[in-house]
Formats: structure tokens, C-alpha cells, sequence
């Protein structure tokens, strides 16, 4: 582990003034308490992550899915963490870190509602009080999230600024952070924002990756030839990648959120994917210089994702750096592509995946799945056609919270493999 | 000669409009008012899509001006149109200063900035750490960049600013982001004790909504006050109602001239507890 405030060009503290002392205590705290281990710190976030999280956490051989591609995919199952999500790693060691540095409050941004959910539940805990910010767009997209957060005794705070997205929920918080800094720790949910949060939540994660690469060398003898996660923020991401970055001949292909087109929208300031790897530019936001979703004057597009937890148009500042590099290669696969995804990793391996993480899987079936007529007529990627012979995916959470959205979106689309989903009208509407 | 000049006789007013806001016509009669109300120095905002150390007031007056069709050549134009003998501070975001032109550093903004008149910069996403390019660039053409002193800034940090500040210190007189407020904050004197050694103009901003506010601020040490959220009120008010822009613009010379009176009210104040 490293306090690395800058990757390449990209990282950085681009923050108010108010703000900088409490990230230098902030630095000081993550170098002495998580790098150094402290006071047993480290000791203690392991023993909570194992008897409250429940890791360590399987990498399970996806049996329907290998025969399929003709690949051996194994699945790394962070959606049985508690909670649903990689998003208790991080939450819980940063809820934790507050309380060792004297903290008496926990605000958190949540997208998804997942690292809100997971902040509400590791600040419930520790005893903590804890508020979420979460915009009025993902309040209504999400609200299971919503309903778990209160019941975990969260205040959730709507954010109504600009789409009402995590881009909005971010800014309030800090805003939130700026008044009551003295007192408050923020916990952010992904490895974006000033240093050191970049490399203080990867390392929170980056546990993904300690126990998968253990675990593939136990199954299969050796090391996989590619390892796939969504990209959005990117903490499961980078969690996932992070054990693997010295491994020169592990694939690390990080799945962005197509949306409905790469193309942006200038006039409107409105780019309707989120793929700021694929297609973003390299601009400052929320803290760190990383690649972004602007326009030519450099405002910050309003992006999409079916996925709320991929909805952000900036993505982690060493993602942003490794992709430059040449060692993580940015993909996307778009909302038709990921729903598929969704319901063929729920019929064939019995696992209802996010929205997000059905993004990784679009990807594999892309790549490896077999000819249809529609792929016939687009360009096969010329040079991951072939993602080797064993293949991780992280999969990143559970679907549970995404049903809603799923039922609305498939039955707005003509996909061949979704269920019939009449009785949902029958039932009225609703679930 | 830098913006130093505009503290050195009396207190200075300094006033903060979103440009543009809510529409560039209407903008450019309300800046113009600011200056016959007893403006010293203006600070126009360029408005950014996220500004995170704004509340809720400044952030709606952004929104307003993006909609109007606000953008940095605008703004560059905007600027060149005022017919105002004040100087002029941009405020505004770092993604905007380092993308524009060719794009990727702060240089060809700060080239623009100087050639249509702009006499320096508030950048509040922006500390020392980070402020070494937009520094030297400003140092280029001639431009001062001002850092906000935060209730929060002590020790080395207070150093590192002192030594890359120009023109005037920005004094943030609470924590929280900007918005006007019904009292003056401890914090105000405290932050004035601790930077009283500098030998640059201090104006206090962050919550300055009364003659009142502004008379106690000077007269607790501030050379300046600097108003933002108490003015851009009156513009999102009379965006509201309908009301004619030149009822507007009165309203903001009037509440200059409440401001500007106040300041030097503390300043008499300043000089009699000097005196006895």
C-alpha cells in the first residue's frame, strides 16, 4: 500500500481551502492508521469485514456461462458481502477510520443507493449518526436503497441541484463537508475526490483482488488471462484490478456504461452514456484531475447510464492513469446490451446481478458469445476477440435494488431472452 | 500598480455578481450599478456546472446565467462591453480556466482574461498545493491571484498563502459555502488576528448581507467586505417578479450604497479606537 496523491498527471487535491486541513488530517490518518496499521486499525477493519461483512468471500466457477463461451469464467461473488455490494469494503473501513481519528458524524453521496446503504449499515455498526445525500432522480430510481437507509436510522437528505444524479450529490455533500468539516468525516463512495481518497478506497478494496488472486491459483493452478469489472466511479473497479496491475499478462478490462449512444449532445450539455475512459477528457472535478464528460469550455455533461450506479461523468483518477498507460483497457457495452446481460446471468447461473454488474457481463457476451444477427453486422472487437481461457468477472452486487428499473426497461425493449413479464401489470404495477 | 490600490485610501466594497445572471443584458445594468453604488473592485462570476463552495442562492444565479447561454467567450465579451472605471476580479472554477483555448493549462485564459481587462482571480477550487500553473501564468501577464483564508487555514498553510497571494487576501468569515446570513461569525475576528501581520489588503466575504455586517467586519480589522449572495437575492427576486431590470439595478445601487456606507462606518470606528 502507498499514500500516492497523484497517478501519472491525473489525482490531486482541487478542493476549497476550508476543506484542505481536514484532508491533511485526513492523510495523516490513512497513513498511520491503514498503511501503518496503527493501533491494530487494520487488524480490526479485517476482523469486522470477516464477522460482520462475511469474507472472506467465494470466487465461484460460473458452470452455464463457461460451457457458453467455451471460456472458464469464474465469478468473484462480492454481491454476497452484506449488504449486496462491494460497497461495505470501503464503507465500513472508512466509518471505522472516523471513529479512530475522534470524528462524532458520518455524511456519505450515494448514486446507487448501495454505498449509502452500506455507509447507513457500517455507521449503524459502529454507532455512528450518518447522513446520505442522494439526488431526487436516483431517490426515485432506487428506493429500496432509500427505505434501507432509513431503516438503518440514516437521514436521507434529496438533492434536487442540475439531474438530481450522483454528480449533484457529490457536490452537496462537500458543500455539507465545508460547513462541518471540524467534526464530520465524508465518507466517499469511490476511489474519486482529492487524494487521499483515491488510494485510501482502492485499498479498502482492494481486498477484491487479494482473495480472487489467492483463490484462481488455488482452482486452476495459475493466473487468469482477463479480469472484468463495471466501471463507474470505479472502486470495484480498481478493487478488482488492484493485485493484478503487476500481473503483465492478466487482461484488466474495465466496462464502462454506454448508455443509449457515445455520441454527445454540445447544445444540451448532455452526453447519454458514461464511458468518461472510453470517450472523456482529461479536465478537473470533485477534487482530482482525472477524465471527464465536458464540453468544449469544460462544464460537466449531464450523463446516463440505465445503471444509477455507473451514472457519473468522471471516473477515478488511477483508473484514468492506467488506462493512458496502456494497462487497463476501457470498453462499453450500452443499456440494451447490459439488461440482456441481466437477465441471462438470473436464468443461467442463478445469480440476479446489478444493473452495473450485468455491464461486465455485456461485455463478455460481446466478445465471447456466439454469433447473432445483429452482432453479425457490427465490427467484432478486433483485438479482444479472444478474452483468453479463464476469465474473472467481479460481480459487484446484487440485483435486488434494480428490479424496479428492470421490469420498467425490459418492457419498454423487444429482448428475446427477458421472462414475460405480464404478471407484473397483473399484480399491479408495482412491487 | 495591482488591486492593492483599491484598499489603500478607505475600506473597499467589493461586490460579487454571477455575469449573466439572468440574462446577459440584464447583467450588464446590474454590474454597471454595483459601480455607481461605491463599487471598488468587482468580482464577476464565470459560471461553472459544479461549483461546490457555493450555497444555494449563488448556485441558482449560476444555473440561471448557464441557461441565459453564459459561457467563457461570453463572459470575455461581457467584460469588454461594461462601461465601469472599477476593477474587475473573475471568479470562477479551475476545469474552466485550464480547458480553455488550445486547452490543458491555464496560460491561454489568463492571455484573454488580461487582454479584455480582467485584473485578477478568486479561483475557490483551487488551493496553493495545486495554484503553481495559474500563478506563474498570472505572474506572466501581469494579473494577481487572490487565496481565501479559511477559519480552518493555520500554521504552514497560512505561510504557503501568504507567499503566492496578490492584490487582496480573501478572508472566508465562517465555514460553509457562500449565502447570506443574519449575524457575523467569531470566526471572522479570529481569521482577521491571525493574517493581521500580512502586508495585504484583507477583505472578508461569506455571509455579508447588512450595513451592519459590514460596519462590524471593518471595524474588527477587515480592509474590505466582499458581498455576494445579499445582491445576487435582489437579482433572483426581481427575476421572479418580473420586475423591469432597471428597478433591479436601482435596488442593487441602493444596497451598495448601504454596504459601501457601512464599511466606512467601521472604518471611523477603527480609526477612533485607534486614536483613544
Amino acid at each position: 500500500m502507498s499514500s500516492e496523491s497523484k497517478f501519472g498527471d491525473y489525482g490531486g487535491q482541487f478542493v476549497p481551502e476550508a476543506l484542505m486541513p481536514a484532508i491533511e488530517e485526513l492523510t495523516d490518518a490513512y497513513e498511520r492508521y491503514v498503511i501503518d496499521n496503527e493501533d491494530g486499525f487494520m487488524d480490526e477493519f479485517r476482523r469486522r469485514l470477516a464477522e460482520f461483512g462475511g469474507r472472506p468471500l467465494p470466487l465461484q466457477r460460473a458452470d452455464q456461462l463457461s460451457a457458453r463461451y467455451d471460456t472458464e469464467v469464474y465469478l468473484k461473488r462480492e454481491d454476497l458481502l452484506h449488504g449486496g455490494a462491494h460497497k461495505l469494503n470501503n464503507a465500513l473501513g472508512q466509518v471505522l477510520l472516523a471513529k479512530y481519528m475522534g470524528k462524532e458524524r458520518i455524511i456519505a453521496e450515494t448514486g446507487a443507493g448501495q454505498h449509502g446503504t452500506a455507509t447507513a449499515m457500517a455507521a449503524a455498526h459502529l454507532d455512528m449518526p450518518c447522513e446520505i445525500y442522494m439526488g431526487e432522480t436516483d431517490i426515485a430510481r432506487q428506493r429500496p436503497n432509500v427505505f434501507r437507509m432509513r431503516i438503518n436510522d440514516a437521514e436521507v437528505n434529496p438533492v434536487t441541484t442540475g439531474r438530481g444524479t450522483l454528480k449533484e450529490a457529490i457536490s452537496e455533500t462537500m458543500r455539507d463537508w465545508a460547513t462541518t468539516v471540524e467534526t464530520t468525516h465524508y465518507v466517499i463512495g469511490s476511489i474519486v475526490g482529492p487524494a487521499p481518497f483515491p488510494a485510501m478506497v482502492r485499498d479498502f478494496q482492494s481486498v477484491i483482488s487479494e482473495e480472487a488472486r489467492e483463490q484462481i491459483v488455488e482452482k486452476t493452478g495459475g493466473l487468469p488471462d482477463a479480469v472484468l469489472a463495471c466501471a463507474g466511479g470505479g472502486s470495484n473497479t480498481m478493487g478488482a484490478f488492484h493485485h493484478f496491475v503487476p500481473d503483465d499478462d492478466v487482461d484488466l478490462y474495465a466496462v464502462e456504461a454506454g448508455g443509449s449512444s457515445l455520441s454527445v449532445d454540445e447544445e444540451e450539455g448532455v452526453a447519454p452514456n458514461s464511458a468518461s475512459l472510453s470517450t472523456g477528457d482529461e479536465g478537473v472535478l470533485h477534487g482530482a484531475r482525472t477524465k471527464l464528460l465536458q464540453d468544449s469550455d469544460g462544464q460537466i455533461m449531464e450523463s446516463h447510464s440505465v445503471s444509477a450506479g455507473l451514472d457519473y461523468a468522471g471516473v477515478g483518477p488511477e483508473l484514468a492513469h492506467l488506462v493512458d498507460e496502456g494497462r487497463v483497457t476501457p470498453v462499453n457495452v450500452d443499456d440494451d446490451t447490459a439488461l440482456e446481460a441481466f437477465h441471462r446471468l438470473s436464468q443461467d447461473e442463478g445469480i440476479i446481478p446489478a444493473l452495473e454488474t450485468a455491464h461486465a457481463f455485456g461485455y463478455l457476451e460481446r466478445v465471447a458469445g456466439p454469433a447473432t444477427d445483429d452482432r453479425a453486422a457490427e465490427p467484432r472487437d478486433e483485438h479482444h476477440d479472444d478474452l483468453g481461457d479463464t476469465v474473472i468477472v467481479n460481480v459487484s452486487g446484487r440485483g435486488d435494488k434494480d428490479l424496479e428499473t428492470v421490469i420498467e426497461e425490459t418492457q419498454k425493449r423487444d429482448l428475446d431472452i427477458a421472462p414475460d413479464m405480464s404478471i407484473f401489470n397483473e399484480i399491479g404495477g408495482g412491487i | 500598480m495591482g488591486l492593492e490600490r483599491a484598499f489603500a485610501d478607505e475600506p473597499a466594497f467589493v461586490p460579487y455578481l454571477a455575469a449573466g445572471d439572468p440574462d446577459y443584458d440584464a447583467s450588464i445594468e446590474y454590474v454597471e450599478a454595483l459601480a455607481r453604488g461605491g463599487a471598488d473592485v468587482i468580482e464577476l462570476g464565470l459560471p461553472f456546472s459544479e461549483p461546490i463552495a457555493e450555497g444555494s442562492t449563488i448556485q441558482e444565479a449560476v444555473v440561471r446565467s448557464l441557461d441565459a447561454g453564459m459561457s467563457p467567450d461570453r463572459f470575455f465579451e461581457f467584460v469588454e462591453e461594461l462601461d465601469v472605471d472599477v476593477p474587475l476580479v473573475c471568479m470562477t472554477y479551475y476545469n474552466l480556466i485550464y480547458q480553455y483555448g488550445s486547452g490543458q493549462g491555464p496560460e491561454p485564459f489568463v492571455e484573454k482574461a488580461a487582454e479584455v481587462g480582467i485584473e485578477g482571480f478568486v479561483v475557490p477550487d483551487l488551493p496553493a498545493e495545486e495554484a503553481g500553473p495559474l500563478r506563474a501564468a498570472c505572474d506572466e501577464y501581469g494579473l494577481d491571484l487572490i487565496f481565501i483564508v479559511a477559519p480552518t487555514t493555520k500554521g504552514d498553510r497560512l505561510a504557503s498563502m501568504m507567499d503566492q497571494t496578490s492584490g487582496y487576501v480573501y478572508v472566508q468569515a465562517r465555514l460553509g459555502v457562500t449565502g447570506a446570513k443574519d449575524d457575523v461569525d467569531d470566526a471572522t475576528e479570529e481569521s482577521l488576528a491571525r493574517i493581521a501581520e500580512w502586508d495585504v489588503p484583507k477583505a472578508v466575504g461569506f455571509g455579508i448581507k447588512t450595513g451592519d455586517h459590514a460596519e462590524r467586519i471593518v471595524s474588527a480589522g477587515a480592509d474590505g467586505i466582499i458581498v455576494g449572495s445579499a445582491l445576487v437575492d435582489i437579482v433572483a427576486e426581481g427575476h421572479e417578479n418580473g420586475d423591469p431590470a432597471d428597478e433591479v439595478a436601482e435596488r442593487l445601487e441602493g444596497k451598495a450604497r448601504e454596504l459601501k456606507a457601512g464599511a466606512l462606518r467601521g472604518a471611523e470606528q477603527q480609526a477612533t479606537a485607534e486614536g483613544s
